[in-house]
């Protein structure tokens, strides 16, 4: 029971960090309805940004963090003004195959500046555990659970409560309709993709005790967190989170419980019964279809 | 300039619309007959590799071109003709017979993933198909009775009819072009008969595809099974080229390779796989030249401009430290399919027909032509 337990916090946590990147691809696909293949790899930028502030530099864990967030911020509206924006209102097609350009190239150009060792930062969560009876649950896990329920939450009330959350729902709707209305689409969609390029920062460095960040991780960790987004439906904030939690739990019980090697396939096998059943996801819209 | 009047349906759906065809085509097949005779032998086996790559891009093409269904999974039908290619011959089964039992069974299984994506549009059948290449990968890895696991499978080499046929060989380079002749006299037939019409209809709109009568989950399914199947054909051709597979070699990173070879040649036309094949095999033989070379070139440049040897020797060593860096290949693959994405969505392909009409029309060729409309109404999600 104890070793369940101990499984399903650990899994919960990795979830958490699927999660997270999920956000990611839900944030800009309900803004802008773009599927963002680069997600993965801007988490790993913002590490990578993160261990340049704190590791090189030697500023504070909480300054270092707040400068990488800003920095990736940054990037995000760089990459949506160069990539994206000459070709939205394209077919889908094309732009996922732009962000998964932009994908290669940030993989590589990663590896060029960084290089292609492990790196690692030292966090306040590093260290230390929190004992509950016999059950021992370490700090690091426990800060990504707590930042991935704040995160949601108020990525959850910006979106339903703001003006600005509400401007970037009718611009996903109808692009056209909500620059008629006078909604500035393209500042919409540019802040967009700074919140997610944000948000992705936050998994990167929160991932950072947890395993290290080297340049392929975000490919890596992109390829479960996109599983995750569409488990719960792409669209869904909670959805988002809901969805990396399950595939997080999966993996690590899967790994735990069965034989080696369903660890990594068995979060498929139920994504793939999930869609079969349900094809828009657990928390999809089911809309009608217009010829 | 030539016209060409259709009077009926017979001359629009004409291979050879009219005798510059047959030439032009001709003298290609005749170029490509004897060049064994007269390219190098790395060359040819570069050659070999565009045959197999165009190969497989006809057959994304026939899926994802023709037929509206992204596929990110076609990496896994390789492996599974390569696999069943290896596995049988272990038990001296003839070429012909694995080749075409190897076609079969990809075929089957391609119609078996079909059947989920019946329900999957877009982005969710994107991930699909890549949750299958990534589960196929896995039990590549793990059914090591069949498979070996890991360690790979040795191929060994070709025997036709007695013949013993060497990777390296003119004749199956033949082979390799014969298939991919065949595949693509093969998939122009399929795709101005009913069923190709019917392809063409489900990717422009599933719901008036349906009210035309067209049965779309039958030629969903259909698409799928000839796309694997022509997949898996390519893979018992790539097994032999390699005479080495392993579950390493059949990534995602394969997968997306084959999208970009479409990407690039241009998804609306059976020439863009081609082109796009020759593009991404010749790529690596070309950036290892700029590699070798550029340095020297460029030292040459400057010194000409009056740098001084000193000077000329520091760019040499500088250009040579920067093309020797570790991942340059990969930037430059992520910056070529932004490019393409930005600015030739029709592909090589298309930016050929553009130039074709340029000179056509000339003095009268006008840019928007080619213009593709830009739809901001939310559309692939009440579509």
């Amino acid at each position: 029971m104890l070793d369940f337990v101990q499984q399903l916090v650990s899994g919960v946590a990795l979830g958490c960090v699927y999660g997270l990147i999920a956000l990611g691809f839900v944030l800009v696909y309900k803004a802008t309805e773009v599927v963002n293949f680069a997600q993965g790899d801007l988490m790993m930028l913002g590490g990578f940004f993160a261990f340049t502030f704190i590791g090189m530099m030697g500023l504070n864990y909480w300054i270092g963090f707040a400068g990488a967030v800003a920095a990736m911020a940054l990037f995000g509206m760089v990459a949506e003004r160069v990539v994206v924006r000459p070709i939205l209102g394209y077919p889908q097609f094309s732009i996922i195959m732009a962000t998964i350009g932009l994908g290669y190239f940030l993989r590589s150009i990663a590896g060029m500046i960084w290089g292609t060792d492990d790196l690692k930062i030292e966090t306040p969560f590093s260290q230390g555990v929190l004992r509950i009876g016999s059950l021992v649950l370490a700090y690091d896990k426990l800060s990504v659970i707590a930042a991935t329920m704040i995160l949601c939450t108020l990525l959850y009330l910006f979106f339903n409560k703001t003006t600005l959350g509400t401007a970037m729902r009718a611009s996903s709707e109808n692009m056209l309709a909500a620059y008629y209305m006078g909604i500035p689409v393209k500042r919409v969609v540019s802040i967009v993709w700074a919140i997610s390029a944000a948000v992705a920062t936050c998994a990167g460095v929160l991932l950072v005790p947890i395993t290290f960040i080297h340049s392929n991780v975000g490919l890596v960790l992109g390829l479960k967190a996109f599983p995750a987004a569409v488990l719960g439906g792409f669209g869904s904030i909670p959805g988002a989170v809901v969805g990396g939690v399950l595939i997080g739990v999966i993996e690590s019980m899967a790994g735990f419980y069965l034989a080696e090697g369903w660890k990594d396939v068995a979060p498929y096998i139920v994504l793939l019964t999930v869609l079969l059943l349900k094809p828009e996801g657990l928390f999809g819209l089911h809309v009608r279809k217009k010829v | 300039m030539r016209f060409l009047f259709k009077t009926d349906y017979e001359d629009d759906i004409k291979l050879f619309p009219h005798s510059g065809y047959v030439v032009t085509y001709g003298v290609l097949l005749a170029l490509l007959l004897i060049a064994p005779y007269l390219l190098s032998s790395y060359l040819m086996s570069q050659l070999v590799f565009v045959c197999i790559y165009a190969t497989v891009g006809v057959a994304l093409l026939i899926l994802t071109g023709f037929t509206g269904q992204a596929s990110l999974g076609h990496a896994a039908f390789l492996a599974i003709g390569a696999y069943t290619a290896a596995y049988l011959q272990k038990y001296n089964v003839p070429f012909p017979v694995y080749f075409l039992a190897a076609g079969a069974l990809t075929g089957l299984i391609g119609a078996m993933v079909g059947f989920p994506a019946l329900r999957l549009t877009g982005i969710y059948l994107v991930i699909a198909t890549i949750s299958f290449a990534l589960i196929v990968e896995e039990i590549l890895a793990r059914w090591e009775s069949v498979t070996h696991g890991n360690e790979g499978m040795r191929v060994k080499t070709l025997s036709l009819l007695g013949v013993t046929v060497p990777r390296d060989s003119p004749t199956f380079y033949y082979l390799c072009l014969a298939v991919l002749v065949l595949t693509i006299v093969g998939t122009l037939n399929l795709l101005r008969s009913p069923t190709g019409r019917a392809f063409v209809a489900i990717r422009d709109s599933e719901t008036a595809a349906r009210s035309m009568g067209v049965n779309v989950a039958l030629y969903k399914v259909k698409s799928f099974a000839i796309s694997a199947a022509i997949t898996g054909f390519a893979g018992v051709l790539f097994a032999h080229k390699l005479s080495f597979i392993s579950p390493e070699m059949f990534t995602l990173q394969l997968s997306i390779e084959f999208i970009i070879v479409i990407l690039i040649g241009g998804t609306f036309s059976l020439h863009g796989a081609v082109l796009g094949a020759i593009f991404i095999v010749m790529i690596d033989p070309f950036l290892t030249y700029l590699k070798d070379d550029m340095p020297g070139i460029i030292a040459g440049i400057a010194a000409t401009f009056g740098a001084g040897t000193a000077t000329a020797g520091n760019i040499q060593s500088k250009v040579a430290a920067f093309a020797s860096l570790n991942g340059l290949k990969g930037a430059i693959y992520g910056i070529i399919i932004v490019l393409f994405v930005l600015f030739e969505p029709l592909g090589l392909y298309g930016r050929w027909l553009k130039i074709k009409l340029f000179f056509q029309l000339f003095p009268l060729y006008k840019r928007a032509t080619f213009k593709r409309q830009k739809i901001y109404v939310k559309s692939e999600r009440n579509r």
